[in-house]
C-alpha cells in the first residue's frame, strides 16, 4: 500500500519498508532542538537519568530565544544553565544572543534541516519545518532529554488529512490568511493527532516564506505536524542553505488519508482571529471599529524577511497613528541585516515603530511589549489565548504583516484595502 | 496502579497552556514555584485551594498551546492525581506520560460531573466512579505503550533499560 509523506520519513527513519497509521515507532532523529524555556528541564532530566554524554554534538540545537536577551535574574539563570550545557557536551549548534534567532526561522536559514529529514523539537512550533518536507514536530522536555541522550524518539505514525491547494490567492492574502482560513474551517482541534499535508497545483505559487507561516501553525489545528511536497521552490531553498545531503521525497499516488479538504486559494480574503482562539476567523473587510494599543510584527510565524518587506510596503511614507504602539522583531541577525540593506528600518523608524533584536519576547507575554489589563493588540503572532500577550483581560488579535501594519497607521484593526480608500 | 480519590474541578473546552501556566512564569522551571500559578488565569483560587488527590475534568482539547511540560508539571505540583478530559492536546498527552502524570478520556463521564463532586478512579480496570452522584463509568485503559512508560517510571527509564536490553 501506499504511504503518504509523513509514513514515508517515518518509515526511513525507523529502517522499516513500511509504517501505518497507529503503529508506535522508535524513530532516529536528523536534530534534536531546544529552547531556553524547554531546556533547563530537559537537562535536569538528563543528569537525573545519570546520562554522561549527548549522542551527537552536532544533531543537537539550543537556541537561547524566548526570554533573551535576559529579561530577568531567574531567566538569566535559565539561559546559564543552558549555556554551561553546551559547553560541557561541546554542543556545536548554541546559538546566544548576538548569534541568535527565532528558532524555527534560524534553524532552516542556517541549513540545519533539509527535505527528508525527521525534526523534533520541544517547542511547539517545530511543526515549522514541514514546509522543507520534512517531518517534524514538537515535544516536551523529557523528550528531548531522552533524544539528547539516544537520538531517538517515540512516535505514533500519524493518519494524514490531504489539504489540497487550488488557484492562486488574491491581493493582500499571504500565507498567514490561507492558515488562518483552514484553522476557520477544521477549528483548533480538526487535525488533532494528525498530519497536515498539503497538495494540489495551488501550491506552486507559494513562496517558502509563506510555506513556513502555514505548517508552522499545523500546532494551532491540533496537528502532529504540516508538511508540504518538495517542488522547485523547496529546491531552490535547500540548495541555497542545506548543509546536509538532502531527500527529495513525495508521497505515493495511491497513499491514504483520513480527511480531504479542497481549499480555493482565489477567494480567501485577508482575515483576522478573534480573541480567543486562532479558529475565530473573521475577513478584515467585515471588521467594525476594533481600536489598538498595539501592533506587533515578528514571530517564528512571520518574522521573515519577505514578512517585514511586507509590513514596511504598508508604512512607507506614512505614520503609525497617536497612541498606538508597533513592535518589529525580525527573527535572526542575518534578517536584521537585510532589513537594513533594504532600507526597512528607515521605513519602520520614521514612521514611528520600534525595531527589537530577534526574540520570541511579547508573542508569548514574555518580556518587550506586554499588554496591561484592557489593551488590545494586532499581531501577526500564532495565538490569541487569553493572557497570551499579558494581562488576563488583554486581547490579541492575529493577521498576516500587511493588515497589522495597516491598522497601525489607521489605529483600528484594518485592511490595507482600507487604508487605500480612506487616502484617495 | 493505586486507586485515586478527590474532589472534580470543572473547566471548559480548549483549556491553553497559557490558561494551564502563564508564559510570564516560565522563567523558573522549580515545581513548587510553578505549582502557585497553576490555572491563575481562568481560575485564581485553583492554586490556592485544591487539595491533594482532586481531580482537573475539562472538555474537549484540554492542553492545547504550547510544548511546556511546565504545564503537566504545575498541575502534579499542585498534588492533582490525574486529569480527565473529552480530549486532549498531543503535546500535553505525551507530556504528560513522560513525566508520570496520569490522564485519560472520559467524554460520558466529563458530561455528566460537575465542580465539586467526589471521584474515584481505578486507573487499571479503567473504572471512574462519581460517588457524588453515585455513577460508574468505563474508559479505555490507557495503551499498553503507555503502560510500559508508566510502569517504568516515565521515558528516561523506560529508554535506559531498553539500552540494557540492547
Amino acid at each position: 500500500m501506499g504511504m503518504t509523506l509523513s509514513e514515508k520519513i517515518l518509515a526511513r527513519h525507523c529502517g522499516r519498508p513500511a509504517v501505518s497509521p497507529g503503529e508506535l515507532i522508535m524513530a532516529k532523529a536528523d536534530l534534536v532542538l531546544g529552547n531556553d524555556v524547554t531546556s533547563p528541564l530537559a537537562i535536569k532530566a538528563f543528569r537525573e537519568a545519570g546520562a554522561k554524554e549527548v549522542f551527537r554534538k552536532d544533531r543537537i540545537a539550543l537556541v537561547a530565544d524566548h526570554f533573551t536577551p535576559n529579561k530577568d535574574i531567574n531567566s538569566a539563570e535559565q539561559v546559564k544553565i543552558m549555556r554551561e550545557f553546551a559547553r560541557e557536551h561541546g554542543i556545536v549548534h548554541f546559538f546566544d544572543v548576538g548569534r541568535m534567532g527565532i528558532e524555527h526561522v534560524l534553524l532552516p536559514d542556517e541549513g540545519l534541516v533539509g527535505p527528508g529529514d525527521l525534526v523534533i523539537g520541544a517547542d511547539s512550533h517545530t511543526c515549522t519545518y514541514g514546509a522543507l518536507c520534512a517531518f517534524s514536530s514538537g515535544v516536551g522536555s523529557t523528550d528531548l532529554a531522552a533524544a539528547m541522550m539516544s537520538g531517538e524518539v517515540w512516535l505514533k505514525v500519524p493518519e494524514s488529512i490531504r489539504i489540497v491547494l487550488a488557484g492562486r490567492p488574491g491581493k493582500w492574502v499571504e500565507g498567514k490568511d490561507i492558515i488562518l482560513h483552514i484553522i476557520g474551517k477544521i477549528g483548533v482541534d480538526g487535525a488533532l493527532y494528525r498530519s497536515m499535508e498539503y497538495a494540489g497545483d495551488g501550491i506552486a505559487s507559494l513562496s517558502m516564506a509563506w510555506r513556513f507561516t502555514m505548517t508552522n501553525m499545523a500546532i494551532e489545528a491540533g496537528g502532529k505536524n504540516g508538511i508540504f511536497p518538495f517542488d522547485e521552490v523547496t529546491r531552490a531553498y535547500a540548495d541555497a542553505h542545506a548543509k546536509r545531503l538532502y531527500e527529495a521525497m513525495q508521497a505515493d499516488p495511491d497513499a491514504k488519508y483520513s480527511d480531504e479538504i479542497h481549499v480555493d486559494l482565489s477567494s480567501i480574503e485577508p482575515v483576522v482571529a478573534f480573541p480567543h482562539l486562532p479558529e475565530n476567523i473573521v475577513p478584515v473587510s467585515q471588521v467594525e471599529n476594533v481600536p489598538i494599543d498595539q501592533v506587533v510584527v515578528g514571530s517564528c510565524t512571520n518574522g521573515r524577511i519577505e514578512d517585514l518587506r511586507s509590513a514596511a510596503d504598508i508604512l512607507r511614507g506614512r505614520k503609525v497613528h497617536d497612541g498606538v504602539r508597533m513592535l518589529v522583531f525580525p527573527a535572526t541577525q542575518n534578517i536584521w541585516m537585510q532589513a537594513v540593506r533594504e532600507g526597512l528600518m528607515e521605513v519602520f523608524v520614521e514612521a514611528g515603530a520600534a525595531v527589537s533584536t530577534p526574540t520570541c519576547g511579547p508573542c508569548l507575554g514574555g518580556h518587550m511589549g506586554i499588554l496591561a489589563k484592557g489593551e488590545r493588540a494586532i499581531a501577526t503572532t500564532n495565538r490569541n489565548f487569553v493572557g497570551r500577550m499579558g494581562h488576563p483581560e488583554s486581547e490579541v488579535y492575529l493577521s498576516n504583516p500587511a493588515v497589522a501594519a495597516a491598522s497601525a497607521v489607521m489605529g483600528r484593526i484594518a485592511g490595507p484595502d482600507e487604508l487605500e480608500k480612506r487616502e484617495v | 496502579m493505586a486507586e485515586l480519590r478527590g474532589k472534580a474541578w470543572k473547566y471548559g473546552d480548549d483549556v491553553d497552556t497559557d490558561a494551564i501556566i502563564p508564559a510570564r512564569y516560565l522563567n523558573t522551571s522549580d515545581p513548587a514555584e510553578l505549582a502557585k500559578h497553576c490555572m491563575e488565569d481562568i481560575d485564581a483560587s485553583f492554586a490556592l485551594k485544591a487539595g491533594k488527590g482532586d481531580f482537573i475534568v475539562a472538555g474537549k482539547n484540554f492542553g492545547c498551546g504550547s510544548s511546556r511540560e511546565h504545564a503537566p508539571v504545575s498541575i502534579r505540583a499542585v498534588g492533582v492525581s490525574a486529569v480527565i478530559a473529552r480530549s486532549f492536546a498531543r503535546i500535553f498527552y505525551r507530556n504528560s506520560f513522560n513525566m508520570g502524570l496520569p490522564i485519560f478520556e472520559a467524554p460520558e463521564a466529563v458530561d455528566d460531573i460537575e465542580a465539586g463532586d467526589v471521584l474515584s478512579v481505578d486507573m487499571d480496570r479503567g473504572l471512574l466512579r462519581n460517588e457524588t452522584r453515585g455513577k460508574e463509568y468505563g474508559f479505555t485503559p490507557i495503551p499498553p505503550f503507555m503502560q510500559e512508560l508508566v510502569a517504568s517510571g516515565g521515558l528516561l527509564n523506560y529508554m535506559a533499560r531498553r539500552r540494557k536490553e540492547k
